[in-house]
């Protein structure tokens, strides 16, 4: 197993700087968005982003929600593993909100499927985005696309990438594993 | 871990503390589920389940297929009364049939006890125990542990008693299995005729006393007089059993500290425990009810999972 650095602390800085912009041009002070961090790793970032926003662009009270997407993947059976849930914490209203779903790799694009599914569980979004930190571009097996990405990368099918965050793993860094 | 040790689930005998918690963890999960403006997910959409009735039930039939409908499985009910098995076919041949409709998973209430082991050795479905005559309630008895837990936040080192009839009580061997896996220290209270001889070797303490056990408890889990299941009498009157071994408000309020009052349904309003103890705030017999939906649909999304796909 061999593994590259693709964005390094600065590089991973730099990133979350523009996302924050971007998000602040098209949802200007937040008042009907609400973020939805993808478990388990979506919300390390979208805490990040949230507090990134709070801190250095002075927007306050933006609602953040974890949604877990096990009841509603389509690989459950098919795994040798049983699928573990974790914990889905919203606790809020989306009927009719502005929702970002926030996940740290986008690569077949099934779990943002089971999370446009399991959302509906809680209401009729007036919209839903994808933030994604990394997009793993053609190896795509569902019609769905990033609107906000912090790096485009390709990668094949038997090298993972992996998003390390500072409150979580000790460092901000992207890695390129090769099996 | 995160994968189930058995199969089945035949009875709290045959499954392990990390399977418990583990069906407690994925219950938790359930529990945010079903309080969701749609109480529904896909999981099980490809799984057909049958619910195997061969005596009555309200509670626990309607609780599991709850459960089955709120995972998305295919759900088909057979009851013995309006049945062929009162024309005289065995239960493998009338599993049998059922299974060959390509049923993955079987939810049974038998009678006799080992019913639920039994057919596990023969046929190819996975087994869920609703009940085996008067040995185990497995399902009951997980409900009954995780709202202790939620509750107390803790099953391990509670004192809890369980009162009334043991002897008929598959709810109480279930419960005792359970409870001791947890950690949890357990008395039984009844009048002698409906404790079973050789209890104490399950390493449970035996007390006559209903006050004395209330006095050392946590938690009370009053159980029903099965009057369905008393082929002769075991106590002169029921209004000597409820003065004897009844729940009522008084004694409640006597006691030093606020114990937690527990009953598996259904209540025999007045005899084992009166209608204040039963609607007051330290009982949680409607928690137990909601708990046992997120129960079952843990234990079947855990079995189901075990179910792969290639073995279709």
């Amino acid at each position: 197993m061999s593994q590259k650095v693709l964005l390094n602390a600065k590089e991973v800085q730099i990133a979350l700087h523009r996302l924050a912009c971007q998000l602040i041009e098209n949802h200007d002070t937040f008042s009907n968005t609400v973020f939805i961090g993808i478990q388990p790793r979506g919300v390390f970032l979208a805490e990040r982003i949230k507090t990134l926003l709070e801190t250095e662009y002075k927007i306050k009270n933006i609602e953040l929600g974890y949604l877990d997407i096990t009841f509603y993947r389509d690989d459950f059976r098919r795994s040798d593993k049983t699928l573990e849930a974790n914990r889905t914490k919203i606790n809020f209203i989306v009927e009719d909100k502005k929702v970002v779903f926030i996940d740290d790799v986008l690569y077949t694009g099934r779990s943002i499927r089971a999370a446009l599914t399991a959302i509906q569980s809680f209401g009729r979004p007036s919209e839903i985005e994808l933030l994604t930190f990394i997009d793993r571009r053609f190896s795509r097996h569902l019609p769905i696309q990033p609107d906000y990405r912090g790096r485009q990368v390709d990668a094949i099918n038997n090298e993972k990438v992996k998003v390390c965050w500072q409150d979580n793993d000790g460092e901000d860094t992207v890695y390129l594993i090769k099996n | 871990m995160s994968e189930l040790s058995v199969n089945h689930l035949l009875g709290i005998k045959y499954i392990t503390e990390a399977d418990i918690h583990l069906i407690f963890e994925t219950a938790d999960h359930f529990k945010e589920v079903i309080n969701r403006s749609i109480k529904k997910v896909p999981s099980l959409r490809d799984i057909t389940i049958a619910n195997l009735f061969f005596e009555n039930s309200t509670r626990t039939r309607l609780s599991f297929e709850l459960a089955e409908k709120r995972l998305s499985a295919d759900v088909i009910n057979f009851s013995a009364s309006s049945s062929s098995v009162a024309k005289g076919e065995t239960l493998i041949d009338t599993v049998n049939n059922i299974l060959s409709m390509k049923v993955d998973m079987v939810v049974m209430r038998h009678p006799n006890p080992g019913a639920g082991v039994f057919l596990s050795k023969h046929i190819n479905a996975s087994i869920i125990n609703a009940g085996d005559g008067a040995h185990e309630h497995p399902t009951q008895a997980l409900l009954d542990c995780y709202s202790i837990r939620e509750r107390l936040g803790d099953v391990a080192g509670k004192n809890v008693v369980i009162v009334g009839d043991i002897l008929h009580s598959r709810v109480a061997l279930s419960n005792i299995f359970a409870l001791q896996k947890l950690g949890a220290n357990v008395k039984v209270c009844g009048p002698k005729t409906l404790l079973p001889k050789f209890i104490s070797s399950l390493g449970v303490e035996v007390e006559t006393n209903l006050t004395k056990a209330l006095q050392w408890c946590d938690v009370a889990n009053m159980l029903r007089v099965q009057n369905e299941r008393m082929d002769i009498s075991y106590f002169p009157t029921t209004r000597e059993y409820t003065q004897q071994f009844g729940l009522n408000k008084a004694m409640l309020d006597s006691l030093d500290k606020e114990i937690v009052v527990m009953h598996p349904g259904p209540i025999n309003r007045g005899v084992e425990i009166t209608s204040d103890v039963a609607d007051s705030k330290q009982a949680i017999i409607l928690d137990q009810v909601q708990n046992g939906v997120a129960i079952r649909m843990a234990v079947l999304y855990l079995l189901a999972s075990k179910i792969k796909k290639n073995e279709d």
